[in-house]
């Protein structure tokens, strides 16, 4: 009956990927704020360009968590 | 209904209406919505209050911004005078920079500025797009309930002050008050409360499908696999006992140091009995035990942890006075250059500038110019005071009228008004103070389930010793409160959410149980049961012939005492006589002058007095009298405006409450308020801030008591009652520490609410005997040696869920039943 060993197998590592995914979301403080996102959305769609010459420093985003 | 209103939960105002030529009366700016007065200006096709609210517009219509417009209308604020530079300089100091700035790096530096004009749709999406208007500005997040917006900036292309010089050019000013200064506080539990939650919820529906073949009885035929679940029930157990459950190992360990036996000691014994049994039997080779029972007993109790989290995001209840001063002050040296310092910058000896409607920073002298002091919120006098050059002024008063200098006697910090905060009542644990009704349960609850299982235990011992450990833990297991801690916080969570609707913003669930003791009511007078600003001022006394009043007017005119205006003001109608002469003004005291040979005293009862008046016996009750020739003419008797629903909410509460009133102000109102309260209620009047605490907690030693304030003068009687309420006609501005924030339109309604809060707590007893019985059949049962993993698991969230419905149910009916609708506007954001 080794199928249910895979079967138990599988779910835990399904809902283990879930739980990881539920942690670092939280961690990362997406659930900090629940209204503005809704607000956000009904002006999404068309965000400006920044202006030619703008160097904007949003690119440095990839230098890791900010310490909280 | 308009977004802004709702946003801020106001009634909805008056909607805009469209500038269309000659259609509209009254054209209203293209960028504010104000009305469009004599300043109106005309561009673009479009009308604007003022040239402020054109320029935002242009700029804005120049970045590509213009969809701002189109988003909501007239989104923009009144832009009252244009932001200068200068006034903001002082941000660039690296102390002060250092402090307000959340992160900073090599290049890149992020700031959380709270902006109380974050207010629609509109503003978020300018407000999030702010890189397109200045180059050095990288991305920007609005936090929409709790008005925060987070910049981050590259600070040698913008340095801080040219940041917010253009957020307040846009109109979008941020708050910053002396609190900034403080270190920061960053609120960290919440996340990780949800990450406990979520592991503990994974391991209980994993170790329940575990468990499958346990509940159905079911003998599988793989009895490899089988053998090996319980380990991975115990491997997915550990988490949830060491980590999801580790808030209540600490608190029943610190609470157990303290003597004190909360709620948190029987669910550790039951945590433990539970665990300890399932792993005796792991390790003999038989089934998972209770695993299943204990990790959904954590994930239930965890859910009711959350509820009781919850908040209200936009409100703070811990601001004190560092939150109502502001950040910066205008310093002027002795060259008579002026220059915007942080306050933590200025030393006694300093000059500062004060100009109409700013606060007085910190206690000083009067250097120049003539000082009509507000100190409403601070002391809760209602009528502004006049200080002349050379009189102490004390911190927190605003300013009505021109500039004035002032030469500080003190640092801000140290300030008379300050001191309150040094009182004991602010320095105690909020634990203390909401000793929540579990904890009381909880108190005679814990040794009888420890005497019952020892009894239970030393039976089985006596008769069968094989059974006697088994029903020992079995008893401990069954009598852990699971449905006794969730019914509290499920219940005090439903009745939060009703009175938020209602206009009643508590601090958290536990507020209401305390309001359900409540015997003594204390209420604050100007600002709380009157409205803050000065009712009608009316003439007590003869009324005054034409011609008198003529000369009493000129004197009037004399005085810039905001007493002498409003006795001007009064007598308005008649063109005061001109040719004033031998005019004398005592500061403090009043003024007389002569006019067309006839003499006029104006000014307090001492006053008068001194100018050789005789007063008739009983002096009428006025805030200024008037003498004229020699001879008492009469007074002007300012009038407190009583908020609506004064007298019928007074009336409710006095049949079930003791009331006082303790005001700050002087005795003017005393008749109306006996009227009100009856006369058997104590008032005192002229109270300082530090009596008005000691008044409370003198009341306090004969039953639990509610403060009622707004001011901080109220706010060590706010911190030493047993519920403080800060009463305030704008939900967002500033209210001092408290355990609620009231909306002012509900005040009528606090005699209701009390009512709802006792009776919910009848709601949270009833839960209790229901969730007892649940027990006492499962003690019954394993006392007897009859309990077994099977029914544990159906027993326990059984009862969790009856009596978390019936508590909810419950709570909600009594709402229907004894609260008002809720408000028009929906209730402030949660969490």
């Amino acid at each position: 009956m080794s199928v249910l060993a895979l079967l138990v197998g599988a779910g835990l590592l399904l809902a283990g990927s879930f739980l990881a995914g539920f942690v670092w979301a939280a961690r990362s403080g997406q659930f900090d704020d629940t209204t503005t996102p809704a607000v956000r959305l009904l002006t999404d769609g068309d965000d400006l360009v920044p202006l030619p010459d703008a160097r904007s420093p949003s690119a440095d985003r990839s230098r890791g968590r900010d310490p909280r | 209904m308009s977004r802004r209103a709702a946003a801020a939960g106001l009634p909805p105002a008056p909607s805009a209406p469209a500038p269309v030529a000659g259609l509209s009366a009254e054209p209203r700016c293209a960028h504010c919505g104000e009305p469009c007065a004599a300043t109106r200006v005309e561009d673009d096709g479009q009308t604007f209050c003022c040239l402020g609210c054109r320029t935002v517009y242009g700029l804005l219509q120049a970045s590509g911004l213009g969809r701002y417009y189109r988003l909501e209308k007239a989104p923009g604020l009144r832009i009252a005078a244009p932001a200068e530079a200068s006034r903001y300089a002082y941000l660039d100091d690296p102390a002060v920079a250092q402090r307000l700035l959340s992160f900073r790096g090599e290049k890149v530096s992020r700031v959380t500025f709270q902006v109380p004009a974050i207010h629609c749709v509109a503003c978020v999406w300018l407000l999030e797009n702010l890189f397109t208007l200045e180059p050095g500005i990288g991305e920007s997040t609005v936090d929409f309930p709790r008005k925060r917006l987070t910049v981050r900036f590259d600070h040698e292309r913008t340095p801080l002050s040219r940041l917010v010089t253009l957020l307040a050019g846009l109109g979008y000013e941020p708050a910053l008050q002396l609190d900034d200064l403080e270190p920061r506080r960053v609120p960290r539990g919440e996340r990780g409360l949800l990450v406990k939650l979520g592991i503990a919820g994974f391991a209980a529906g994993n170790v329940m499908l575990l468990a499958f073949p346990t509940y159905l009885g079911l003998q599988p035929g793989d009895e490899v696999v089988v053998r090996r679940f319980p380990w991975l029930a115990l491997l997915l157990a550990l988490p949830v006992l060491l980590y999801s459950a580790s808030g209540y190992w600490r608190a029943a360990w610190l609470g157990l140091r303290h003597w004190r036996l909360t709620m948190d000691v029987p669910i550790c014994l039951g945590l433990s009995a539970l665990f300890g049994s399932s792993l005796a039997e792991i390790l003999r080779g038989g089934g998972a035990g209770y695993l299943d029972s204990l990790c959904v007993l954590v994930f239930l109790l965890l859910c009711g942890k959350w509820l009781q989290a919850r908040t209200y995001a936009g409100l703070s209840f811990e601001r004190d006075y560092r939150s109502y001063f502001p950040l910066a002050a205008c310093r002027v040296d002795a060259a008579g250059e002026e220059r915007t310092v942080a306050l933590t910058a200025l030393l006694p000896g300093d000059r500062v500038v004060v100009r109409n409607g700013e606060l007085l920073p910190a206690d000083g002298v009067l250097v120049e110019g003539a000082a009509a002091l507000d100190y409403s919120f601070v002391s809760g006098e209602s009528l502004p005071v006049a200080r002349s050059a050379g009189e102490r002024l004390w911190a927190g008063a605003r300013q009505v009228g021109g500039r004035i200098v002032v030469e500080l006697t003190a640092r801000a910090s140290e300030s008379r008004l300050t001191e309150l905060w040094n009182d004991e009542a602010f320095h105690r644990g909020q634990e203390g103070r909401l000793a929540s009704f579990n904890d009381r349960v909880s108190r005679w609850f814990t040794p009888l389930v420890v005497l019952v299982a020892l009894g239970a235990g030393a039976y089985w011992q006596l008769h069968r010793p094989e059974l006697a450990l088994r029903a020992f833990v079995s008893v401990l297991i069954v009598a852990c409160p699971c449905a006794l801690a969730l019914a509290a916080p499920f219940a005090l969570d439903t009745a939060w959410r009703a009175l938020g609707r209602r206009g009643f913003y508590a601090r958290a669930g536990a507020v209401v149980d305390a309001m359900a003791g409540i015997e003594t009511v204390v209420f604050d007078k100007t600002g709380t049961l009157s409205r803050a600003e000065v009712g009608s001022l009316a003439w007590v006394g003869a009324p005054l012939a034409p011609a008198d009043k003529g000369v009493v007017a000129a004197v009037a005119a004399g005085s810039r005492h905001p007493l002498s205006r409003a006795l001007h003001r009064a007598l308005e109608p008649v063109a005061p006589s001109a040719d004033l002469v031998a005019f004398e003004e005592e500061p403090g005291l009043g003024v007389r002058g002569r006019v067309g040979g006839r003499s006029v005293a104006i000014g307090s009862l001492a006053w008068l007095e001194r100018c050789g008046v005789s007063l008739p016996a009983p002096a009428p009750p006025a805030v200024v009298h008037v003498a004229v020739d020699g001879a008492y003419a009469g007074g002007l008797h300012a009038e407190s405006r009583w908020r609506d629903d004064v007298d019928g909410m007074l009336a409710e509460l006095g049949a079930s409450c003791r009331l006082a009133v303790a005001s700050g102000d002087g005795e003017r109102d005393r008749a109306a308020l006996v009227r009100l309260l009856g006369p058997a209620a104590p008032l005192v009047f002229r109270q300082s801030p530090q009596e008005k605490l000691d008044l409370v907690r003198r009341l306090g030693e004969h039953g639990a008591v509610m403060m009622v304030g707004d001011g901080l003068n109220d706010a060590g009687a706010l911190e030493a009652s047993r519920v403080g309420v800060a009463v305030t006609d704008d939900v967002a501005a500033f209210s001092p520490a408290c355990d609620a924030v009231l909306d002012a339109r509900s005040l009528g309604q606090l005699p209701s609410f009390l009512r709802f809060a006792r009776r919910v707590m009848r709601v949270v007893s009833a839960s209790l005997v229901l969730s007892l019985g649940y027990n006492g059949f499962g003690i019954a049962l394993a006392a007897r040696g009859a309990f077994s993993p099977l029914v544990s698991a159906v027993l326990m969230p059984v009862s969790s869920i009856t009596v978390v419905g019936f508590a909810v149910l419950a709570t909600r009916r009594a709402a229907r039943r004894l609260l008002a609708p809720a408000l028009a506007g929906p209730a402030e954001a949660t969490r």
